[in-house]
């Protein structure tokens, strides 16, 4: 089948695509953004995080025949059009939390999604909503570091503005 | 090289980043610019426009004789391009690290859960998967040889590998043994001179390294007959080493170029898809990608050896300790893998950071039908901190003593010797880091009256209001060996040139070290702007047209191929040095290169780097070998055999509902010595990691082995710690110089995950009174209801 949908604000298309097929698997190897990861593709790691009409999904659980018509936006959507890293981004790197970076694009979706809902989220709060992401590498201190980071940027450019 | 191009290989050209950081700063990463724009490139992101999908079909039996394999059906299927079993294999059949037991593909019998019999190459991985369920296999199904019972009677239960066909340096079922005696060594007389004898056996369950990037690469057919495999590993060049003569190439036919690794800890250490996908691609001619689903990752890597010890400890009334016996028998599975290096490292390290005057020890890796086991974060000493902790702390409460206290009294310091007979030449500060996480500020009481139940045991799952739930605090330290030890020529190997790029001068590193996530790559670019005073250095990517750099695990890159940058910069820099003193006569002795100048500290600048270099660029290799060890003697276990220690040491604060028996590590605290912290943000990242994993062995993560067959390959059944099982991780660093070591540093990676483990497990059985000798805890074993 043809799968058409918009990725990180440009309409794609995918030819062929095999009714078992996952949005994962076709934005990876169908579509060139292999940002989103591969870890369980089973919903339990939250490597492969993107948004989905704005809300944040596992696309590995995503059939990629569901996606038709919709808005995608990955990792890859994240930075602006000039390269310019989003504030989430930036915070990951400055605050240590990226190391070998497989769980990373998904934790940047997931957290990017947080501090849109709540600009100020608890240690607690950011927890519970980073608790779908696994992170085999940094023990998550980085991460709830960068994530505090991130917060404190978003909050004090909120202020400036 | 291949010379069409492959999708995703920003990281596999130079990465260039300027910094003022050298040793001691934290500069950011090289590759996080990549890595958080989703550019970066890992093994499972390489794709090539005609390229094929490779697979395994993989053993449902833990031990069985194939008596057929028929993939007449499967290459019928549409889209299938080859099928392959051992006959088709062009050269050796045999491989592995140590000892060459392991068959590229099964040979007339299986000896393990998972293991792979014949390979399928199609357009799909959809296609692939049918096309492997249509090879049919005729096993003869036989009982498999499972427990340490079964395996230690061959006689009975019979062999993993027939003794005709033993390609290991043990007898019977045992892969490896090692004893080791000092002292006066356990006898009677010995146990007699103790006041207090306490005795204990302990279990520690099968951990998996549980990386998140799955094994993977893409195996691309040269023009020259050979291959270029782009791939997630730890040591690109052991890898060619066991490839090539399977693929019946010379070495220099197979290259390798390290494609993004999504984490490794061990688990990349022995082969996985290297192989297969090479096999498939020489077979079709095209490009074979193969990437691993979960549960293949869980069937394709090697595990932390699952132990079973028994430990006795004898002191006098006042705490000094007398003698220890032990006796570690680790289940190796069908295959040796770094079994042998592991037994060794449980044998010498199995008594702890702790002066010991009698010791008695024997060490074995058994061969079983279970999974293969292997490397691993702590390799060896971390099942037997399990053990030597646990016996430490039931002796302090034998004797009425602070668990803490004796542990000092016992302590290690620079220039005792362990049981090895080895003397400790460098700083072994084992009662300090005790006192620092004892002296840590405590996290405050749980508060019932201002509680958010998120932060309690069962977290989310609204279990508890606060009721059932009791604290406890334990503690625990470690020892660790750096670097490969028992006599092996460890060595790294760096190349490093200097250039003007832009009118400035640039430094490039080339190395074949596996960036596995740890941060080896920011660490050479900081050696190089230290040594030779620029701001750019770009990373080349690794692969094998360096000598080799070794692997990345025993905690010894930094040690060893950091020491190698640090060669090769200074022979660049002399060299440097020397053409200024051809050129203009120099006679200063003092000349050094800072911030893009030659200088003289006594006649100040003389001239800029940029116009001493010119149009000429220096480019030097070096290799870094560490300071020679021994093998440890066969009987005695004596000898010099390990190159450098490393200590860590742990509070655990925990909360136990000790009602439905959950468990919540409130904070774990981590004090270690790193000799010197290169870049301390990634020394605290590292200890972090390595904590939460030993949290993981501690509280949950176990594959479940039953009747050889593994019953909990998923995500969803083998559990790895979330955010939410995670704790705040305060960590002290100590830096005391290492003589012996470049900058005076210490490996880092492993400490933290030997010594946490006990910690934890200390703090439960202080809430609970529970003995607790087998990890990990589960709900079970705290609410009696096994």
């Amino acid at each position: 089948m043809r799968v058409t949908f918009t990725a990180n604000g440009k309409p794609v298309e995918a030819d062929d695509v095999w009714e078992g097929e996952s949005l994962l698997y076709v934005l990876r190897e169908r579509v060139g953004l292999p940002g989103s990861k591969n870890a369980c593709e089973q919903g339990e790691c939250g490597s492969c995080t993107v948004y989905l009409d704005g809300t944040p999904v596992c696309s590995c659980l995503v059939a990629a025949g569901q996606v038709q018509g919709r808005e995608v936006r990955t990792v890859e959507g994240l930075a602006d059009e000039d390269g310019e890293l989003g504030l989430v981004q930036q915070a990951f790197i400055d605050a240590g939390a990226v190391q070998c970076g497989f769980c990373t694009p998904g934790l940047l979706v997931q957290t990017d999604a947080l501090l849109e809902q709540d600009a100020q989220p608890s240690d607690t709060d950011i927890r519970e909503a980073l608790s779908g992401n696994l992170c085999r590498c940094t023990g998550y201190e980085k991460i709830m570091d960068a994530v505090r980071l991130a917060s404190a940027r978003k909050c004090a450019k909120a202020a400036s503005e | 090289m291949s010379t069409r191009t492959i999708q995703g290989q920003k990281n596999l050209q130079d990465i260039r980043q300027a910094s003022k950081d050298g040793i001691g700063g934290s500069p950011l990463r090289p590759d996080g610019n990549l890595k958080v724009k989703g550019e970066f490139a890992y093994s499972s992101d390489m794709w090539h426009e005609d390229m094929l999908w490779g697979m395994a079909l993989r053993s449902p039996h833990p031990r069985a004789n194939i008596l057929g394999v028929d993939i007449s059906e499967a290459l019928k299927l549409p889209g299938v391009y080859a099928v392959l079993t051992h006959e088709d294999i062009p050269g050796s059949k045999f491989y592995g690290l140590e000892i060459q037991d392991q068959p590229a593909l099964a040979i007339d019998k299986v000896r393990y859960h998972g293991e792979a019999i014949a390979l399928v190459a199609a357009d799909h991985p959809e296609t692939a998967r049918r096309a492997v369920k249509k090879i049919k296999v005729e096993y003869e199904v036989l009982t498999p040889i499972v427990t340490e019972e079964q395996c230690l009677a061959p006689e009975i239960h019979g062999y993993v590998h027939e003794p005709h066909e033993f390609k290991s340096h043990g007898h019977g079922n045992i892969c490896h043994e090692q004893r080791l005696v000092s002292g006066l060594g356990v006898t009677d007389e010995v146990r007699a001179m103790a006041d207090v004898i306490v005795s204990g056996t302990y279990e520690v369950g099968m951990q998996d390294q549980a990386f998140l990037g799955p094994e993977s690469g893409l195996a691309v057919p040269a023009e020259d007959g050979g291959i270029d495999l782009y791939v997630a590993t730890q040591w690109l060049h052991v890898d060619r080493q066991q490839m090539a003569p399977v693929l019946a190439l010379p070495e220099e036919k197979v290259r390798l170029t390290l494609a993004g690794v999504g984490g490794a800890f061990g688990g990349r250490e022995d082969l996985s898809m290297q192989i297969h996908a090479s096999l498939l691609a020489q077979r079709t001619g095209k490009p074979v990608k193969i990437v691993y689903a979960r549960d293949e990752s869980f069937f394709g890597h090697v595990h932390r050896h699952p132990a079973r010890m028994f430990y006795e400890h004898g002191a006098t009334r006042d705490g000094k300790l007398v003698f220890a016996d032990c006796r570690i028998v680790l289940d190796g599975g069908a295959y040796a893998s770094a079994s042998p290096a592991v037994v060794g490292n449980a044998a010498s390290l199995g008594h702890g950071p702790y002066v010991i005057p009698n010791v008695k020890m024997h060490a074995i890796a058994l061969y079983s039908n279970n999974p293969s086991c292997g490397a691993m974060r702590g390799f060896g000493a971390v099942q037997a901190a399990f053990g030597y902790e646990t016996q430490m702390d039931r002796l302090a409460a034998e004797l009425g003593m602070d668990p803490v206290e004796l542990r000092q009294l016992n302590a290690m310091a620079e220039g005792d010797r362990l049981p090895t007979g080895q003397q400790i030449d460098s700083p072994a500060p084992v009662a300090e880091l005790l006192q620092r996480v004892k002296d840590m500020p405590l996290p405050p009481p749980l508060d019932l009256d201002n509680l958010d139940v998120r932060t309690l045991p069962g977290a989310l799952s609204n279990t508890s209001h606060g009721e059932g739930i009791v604290r406890g605090i334990g503690y625990s330290v470690g020892i660790k060996n750096v670097g490969f030890s028992e006599g092996f020529d460890d060595y790294s190997t760096a190349r490093v040139r200097l250039e003007v790029i832009g009118g400035e001068p640039v430094a490039m590193v080339h190395t074949a070290m596996a960036e596995v996530g740890q941060g080896g790559v920011t660490v050479h670019a900081q050696i190089a702007r230290t040594e030779l005073g620029v701001e750019q250095v770009t990373i080349h990517p690794a692969n094998t047209e360096v000598g080799s750099a070794g692997s990345t695990s025993a905690s010894r890159q930094t040690y060893m191929t950091g020491g190698a940058v640090k060669l090769a910069a200074e022979a660049v820099k002399q060299a440097l040095i020397e053409k200024g003193r051809r050129r203009y006569g120099w006679t200063q002795l003092d000349i050094d290169l800072v911030d893009g100048k030659v200088v003289s500290r006594s006649a100040g600048a003389l001239i800029s780097m940029v116009d001493l270099l010119g149009d000429e660029a220096i480019d030097l290799t070096r290799e870094h070998h560490h300071r020679p060890t021994v093998p440890f003697d066969k009987e005695t276990g004596q000898g010099f055999g390990h190159v450098q220690y490393t200590f860590c040491a742990n509070r655990a604060v925990v909360d136990v509902d000790v009602e439905l028996g959950l468990i919540k590590v409130v904070e774990l605290t981590a004090a270690q010595d790193v000799g010197k912290a290169l870049n301390p943000l990634s020394v605290v990242g590292q200890i972090q990691g390595g904590c939460t994993q030993a949290l993981g062995l501690a509280v949950m993560e176990e594959i479940i082995v039953k009747d050889g067959k593994v019953r909990n390959a998923s995500f969803t059944d083998y559990l790895i710690p979330t955010i939410l099982d995670t704790p705040p991780i305060p960590v002290d660093i100590l830096e005391l110089p290492d003589p012996n070591a470049p900058y005076g540093l210490r490996g880092v990676g492993e400490a933290p995950t030997v010594s946490a483990t006990p910690s934890i497990v200390a703090a439960i059985r202080q809430a609970t009174g529970i003995a607790l000798n087998r990890i990990p805890v589960r709900p079970e074993h705290l609410t009696g209801t096994l």
